[in-house]
């Protein structure tokens, strides 16, 4: 790991001048970061560290209705919040579906939503990748792809965002406050990562120095609380990224759909929101053929980036089976196994 | 740069200076103060070989820059017993073959005194199979492991309630 100088602030203020600077970054759990210096995929020449900057580990509600939480909230602090995970259950069962629970006992909420992608190339620093040096060119385009993108991708960058939270997040239309150089100013969290386009370096819209200091819920995401699930495949049952997952809200009035949040993770460089099945959904009755049809629509725009074709029929199966267990209810208690596709009492049906 | 911090390990406070500021707290415990019990598996937070207690939450030695834990309190794998008492996740996990070759054992310990003190997996073995994810076992002793967890969450529980009555 190259070395760093280390500074810990007083005060937001002092740390966005300090992160402002070339080569610093912010240094929160360090669950992401630590991992990414130790392999050399960073290298960063000073860590502004925020863990002790006062005020952002606090879960506030709102007067509208919603929550504000502080971006240095753990992430198990988080998930384990029992007004948050009544008030927001799909969100709960993301984060527990994410990483181990020694991770998440440290990992942070604004680390979170800019962990970096988990690409094999980005990570190999012996394989060219345009995210970590533009211009390198993609060794994932010709490689073993068949977890990377199928939706927004470029020839410049096939990567995928690694997050669970974020998929609900934009679901629900969370926002980020942020402070700079250039004072506050805030960004919904769909807006927060960016397509790879030319630029996969950068992964998000944050300026040098912007801190993330809390995300914001608002009140009108309550009204899913009754409908609303997350789901994810992965490679093995427990600690693992998602190969796609999907999180879903259902807002149903006397047997119909009156409004839906759909978004999937695991498809793109950003957490995807689905509007086009939303709107396809609002006014249906909830049932096979409403779920089928959103889902074939949530993914119309879709195309493989390399062996990643079934990604593109497993994201819709997920929608299907998202959107069925949002129909039949939130769970009174998160699962034994979170977002897990798969039930953990005999004899339940394993597809949708 | 003041590269000197303090922790509280194992009820013992420690000044230390490091020296470098690349140091994880998995390191300044096996290298700086020896207490090598707890393990450097992956060293990149997927094994849990090195898990420890900070401030009472279990988390991964290995993924946590020490610096930035100056003022914590720490507790270890050499921490937990009181003198020849075992504490009873530790003969539980000798009571069930809660291990084979060990390397990994401390961290399992720790971890599973974390997850008893977090209180979320009850009594159902999923969910402690679940929460206890994040430690990996190449021996395969997970089903040992599970049920020296449950057992150890029993007796920790009868034995806080006999403290009460």
């Amino acid at each position: 790991m190259k070395t760093f100088d280390y500074f810990r602030p007083a005060t937001i203020s002092d740390a966005v001048a300090a992160a402002a600077e070339p080569g610093a970054a912010y240094l929160a759990a360090g669950t992401n970061l630590l991992d990414l210096m130790k392999g050399g995929v960073t290298g960063p020449s000073r860590l502004v560290d925020v863990t002790r900057l006062p005020g952002l580990d606090r879960i506030e509600r709102l007067p509208d209705g919603g929550i504000r939480i502080g971006a240095l909230v753990r992430n198990a602090d988080l998930a384990h919040d029992p007004d948050f995970a009544k008030t927001y259950p799909a969100i709960a069962e993301a984060l527990l579906s994410g990483a181990s629970a020694q991770l998440r006992n440290a990992a942070t909420v604004g680390g979170n939503l800019l962990q970096r992608t988990r690409c094999s190339y980005f990570y190999d620093v012996a394989s060219a990748c345009n995210k970590r040096e533009p211009g390198a060119g993609c060794e994932a385009r010709g490689g073993e792809n068949r977890l990377h993108a199928v939706l927004g991708w470029s020839e410049a960058c096939i990567a995928t965002h690694p997050s669970d939270f974020c998929v609900p997040l934009v679901a629900l239309d969370a926002v980020v406050e942020i402070e700079g150089r250039n004072g506050k100013r805030e960004v919904a969290v769909e807006a927060l990562h960016r397509l790879p386009g030319d630029t996969p370096e950068r992964d998000s819209v944050l300026e040098p120095g912007e801190l993330i200091v809390a995300l914001r819920l608002p009140g009108e995401a309550r009204a899913f609380s009754a409908h609303a699930r997350y789901l994810k495949v992965r490679e093995r049952t427990s600690f693992a990224f998602a190969v796609v997952s999907a999180a879903a809200g259902l807002r149903i009035e006397h047997g119909t759909i009156r409004d839906a949040r759909l978004a999937l993770g695991g498809v793109a460089a950003k957490p995807w929101r689905a509007r086009a099945a939303e709107e396809i959904l609002a006014g249906l009755s909830p049932g096979p053929d409403a779920f089928h049809r959103a889902a074939k629509a949530a993914l119309a725009d879709a195309k493989p980036s390399g062996d990643n074709q079934f990604k593109i029929e497993l994201a819709q199966r997920i929608l299907v089976r998202t959107l069925t267990l949002a129909a039949a209810g939130t769970p009174r208690r998160i699962p034994a196994l979170p977002a897990s596709p798969f039930s953990s009492v005999s004899g339940a049906l394993h597809d949708a | 740069m003041n590269l000197s911090i303090s922790l509280t390990v194992n009820g013992v406070r420690r000044d230390v200076e490091l020296g470098d500021p690349r140091v994880t707290l998995l390191d300044l415990l096996r290298e700086r103060l020896h207490l090598t019990g707890t393990k450097k598996g992956c060293d990149r937070g997927q094994c849990g070989a090195c898990t420890i207690l900070v401030d009472g939450r279990r988390i991964n030695s290995c993924m946590a820059l020490a610096l930035s834990h100056d003022g914590a309190d720490i507790v270890t794998i050499e921490g937990v017993s009181r003198g020849d008492q075992l504490h009873p996740v530790q003969a539980a996990f000798i009571a069930h073959d809660g291990f084979q070759c060990g390397f990994c054992t401390p961290g399992q310990i720790m971890s599973a005194i974390g997850l008893i003190g977090e209180g979320q997996a009850g009594d159902d073995p999923e969910r402690v199979r679940e929460g206890m994810s994040g430690n990996l076992c190449r021996c395969g002793a997970y089903s040992g492991i599970t049920d020296a967890v449950l057992d150890a969450q029993q007796s920790l529980i009868e034995a806080n309630q006999r403290r009460r009555a």
